[in-house]
């Protein structure tokens, strides 16, 4: 039997050597790969660490997550990456998670996809695995989140959103993988390459995720556009998306001084008027467009002026912030409709670098300091302040009450204080200095934790800025 | 012992034949036919012109039962779902639009009554649409003429593919006793190119006795009168018969498009060669 084992052995390995020399035959020369000039190697890990590739462990990760496999590989030979995702509460770190990178750039203009095979000890997601980053900028990443993997190899393709633009790419291939349910798992990833596939095709490009979208803002403010996306279709005929750097896609916009756009799809509104922003990669259009309405000039909130050491402050860019869960609890279950505080700090709008909410569709919105930081001990303040627009006609019956909450979820109390009609003001900032002992029924104020503001659908669409307590 | 040794040679010779099978395929393997065009279509012509009505014509409608294969269709003969591009090729456009009760529309044109054959090498370089629901195809149907239906009539496709399967093409023929799914049929897949992103040049070499089915000149699929004769069935393949090209939506082959599907979706076809021996 030992016999017949080998024979079987040589035989395998003399029709691979029968392959090889087929293809060298018919397809391009490979002699550029012999030379010792690697700026277009196409490999990253194949059976091992390609040349001149160098690994990072990214920030919070386990350090030694990643380690280099021989026993288990996908084509039986070298060498394979492990990465052992942590538990949850691992103390060594959060996820596993790091960047294989070169010091020499690569040209990898002339492939159109990163290619790898991976299996894990079970079915798990994989987390975020991608190209292009290179510890500096990272210009040019592409990842792909949530790919599938099992106990099988399986083969998986990124296409590159622009090829033509890596002709010096450091970020060869980056993951992150983080626990599920609480649980760690192990994946194996292995024959990390790029290639040329001819049967990746019909190239479609996104930003805003596809959506066509209207954003009525003012002079100064600047918003970057987000969902990008590169879609191929790959050989079995699905569709994969490719969340896609900015660099791979050229901006436009049609009126220059009513909206300007960088390269990096940072857009920064001018002069009153109308402006549509458009992108494209290699020429093909992308789904998706931006349209800028410039009401002009923002007239901001009066910068409050009051001692910082006098103030707990939930809102505002003339204080530093207490820590907050959220600026919209987003109560959905509760009937809740209101949108906006989502952006950076809880500012939907930035003019000038002063950070605004915008909350739209409002009923009411809870902006909430008692899940995962303090609550705020306003015992020693003495008055609750809020710069309070409204962006619409006000009129008789509109309101906005203002809602603290105590104790949030354990011997809750709350007190309210409603601004009617009469003192809401169109268009025109309302500055409200209420005294806390006008808000009914707020005993203790020693752990506030949620704020709301409740229109009941009356008042619907209102900047808010500068939200703090203050000691008079 | 003696099983295994066998399987050694076994494995050998798979070996040595395969690459000598590859070096064969890359010549005609019908070398001895001397092929004369006697018709072609180069779809040469203003943009925006319809076709050459000359050569073809259009079917239109929904067909029984959606063309017997519950297609979601309406053919047209609009200059929407089929006109030259003005650079040599014909475009069969498939649209998702509501038009006379159908959801879309697209094109089915024949030669039926303009060119029929019997034997010959059918030839057409095509691009194909792609995403799931589209069903191009590139065939030929026998005539009615002597009163007879299908599938007694005979089918032959030289080329159909399934959307949603970018690589692969299939040809097959339908006859009495193997017709729709039971069609004698052949894939063909591509390893590192698609039929959507670039051309390829389909064609059938019919002869009294066997229809050989071509891929960009590799021979993919051959089907003999002999073979269909020794499983009980007949050859319906000594008659006349015309060509057709289409794009359908939806159907059994394909199933519906659906929400990964991009429209409008096209089918461009650089021309059609007809030869005879």
């Amino acid at each position: 039997m030992n016999t017949i084992t080998t024979k079987i052995m040589t035989k395998v390995i003399f029709s691979g050597l029968l392959l090889i020399l087929i293809t060298t035959g018919c397809e391009r020369s490979v002699d550029g790969l012999e030379e010792a000039d690697l700026s277009n190697n196409p490999n990253v890990f194949v059976d091992g660490f390609s040349g001149g590739l160098e690994y990072a462990v990214f920030q919070g990760a386990v350090l030694n997550a990643f380690q280099v496999d021989t026993d288990v590989t996908s084509d039986g030979t070298g060498s394979s990456m492990r990465f052992a995702v942590p538990d949850v509460n691992d103390p060594r770190g959060s996820y596993a998670g790091g960047t294989f990178f070169t010091t020499t750039p690569r040209d990898l203009s002339e492939y159109n996809a990163l290619t790898f095979y991976a299996k894990a000890t079970e079915s798990v997601p994989l987390g975020v695995v991608g190209f292009g980053n290179d510890l500096d900028q990272n210009k040019f990443t592409a990842e792909v989140t949530d790919f599938r993997a099992n106990t099988n190899w399986k083969k998986y393709v990124i296409p590159i959103p622009d090829a033509s633009k890596l002709t010096s790419e450091k970020g060869m291939f980056f993951y992150s993988f983080g626990p599920i349910d609480g649980k760690g798992y192990t994946v194996w990833i292995d024959e990390v390459k790029f290639e040329f596939l001819g049967t990746i095709g019909q190239p479609r490009f996104e930003m805003l995720n596809g959506e066509d979208q209207t954003t009525n803002t003012f002079t100064g403010v600047t918003t970057s556009l987000s969902g990008l996306n590169s879609i191929y279709n790959l050989a079995d005929g699905t569709d994969q998306s490719v969340s896609s750097a900015a660099a791979y896609f050229e901006f436009t916009s049609s009126n220059t001084s009513t909206a300007e756009v960088d390269a990096l799809g940072n857009v920064l509104v001018g002069a009153q008027g109308s402006a549509v922003i458009t992108a494209s990669v290699g020429g093909i259009e992308a789904d998706g467009s931006l349209t800028v309405e410039s009401r002009g000039t923002f007239v901001s909130a009066p910068n409050p002026t009051r001692d910082a050491a006098n103030v707990i402050s939930v809102f505002s860019d003339a204080y530093d912030n207490v820590d907050v869960d959220y600026y919209n609890g987003f109560f959905n279950g509760d009937g809740q409709t209101t949108q906006g505080g989502t952006g950076t700090g809880g500012a939907d709008l930035i003019v000038d670098g002063n950070g605004v909410i915008n909350y739209t569709q409002l009923n009411f919105v809870g902006i909430g300091m008692f899940d995962s930081v303090p609550s705020i001990d306003a015992t020693e303040m003495t008055h609750f302040h809020v710069d309070i627009k409204v962006n619409e006609a006000v009129q008789s019956g509109d309101f906005i009450r203002l809602l603290l909450l105590n104790s949030v979820g354990d011997g809750e109390t709350s007190g309210s204080f409603t601004i009617n009609s009469s003192i809401l003001l169109q268009d025109s900032w309302l500055g409200l200095d209420i005294p806390l002992s006008s808000f009914n029924g707020l005993n203790d104020r020693s752990e506030i934790g949620l704020i709301f503001f409740v229109s009941d659908n009356t008042v619907s669409n209102i900047f808010v800025d500068n939200i703090y307590f203050y000691k008079n | 012992m003696r099983t295994m040794r066998s399987q050694l040679k076994f494995k050998a010779l798979i070996a040595v034949v395969l690459p000598l099978t590859f070096i064969l395929n890359c010549s005609s393997s019908n070398e001895g036919t001397d092929w004369q065009l006697i018709w072609s279509d180069e779809f040469n012509g203003a943009t925006g012109a319809t076709l050459d009505q000359s050569k073809w014509n259009f079917e239109i409608g929904r067909g029984q039962n959606g063309w017997g294969n519950n297609e979601l269709q309406y053919y047209t003969d609009r200059t929407e779902n089929a006109s030259l591009d003005g650079d040599g090729n014909l475009v069969i456009t498939a649209r998702e639009e509501n038009f006379e009760g159908a959801n879309y529309t697209s094109a089915r044109i024949t030669t039926q009554d303009k060119l029929e054959i019997t034997y010959g090498r059918i030839e057409a370089r095509i691009k194909t649409p792609f995403g799931q629901g589209l069903w191009p195809a590139f065939w030929l149907l026998g005539t009615s003429n002597s009163g007879e239906i299908w599938p007694q009539i005979g089918e032959i496709d030289v080329m159909e593919l399934r959307g949603q399967q970018p690589t692969k093409i299939a040809s097959t023929v339908h006859g009495p006793g193997y017709s729709a799914g039971n069609g004698i049929s052949g894939d063909y897949n591509l390893t590192n190119s698609r039929f959507d992103t670039e051309f390829h040049v389909f064609a059938a070499e019919w002869f009294i006795d066997k229809i050989d089915f071509y891929v960009d000149g590799f021979l993919h699929h051959t089907v003999t009168k002999e073979q269909i004769e020794n499983a009980g069935n007949e050859w319906v393949y000594n008659d006349p018969f015309f060509l057709i090209l289409n794009v359908a939506v939806g159907g059994n082959y394909v199933g519906s498009p659906n929400q990964s599907t991009r429209f409008p979706q096209s089918m461009t076809i650089d021309y059609v060669r007809i030869y005879s021996e």
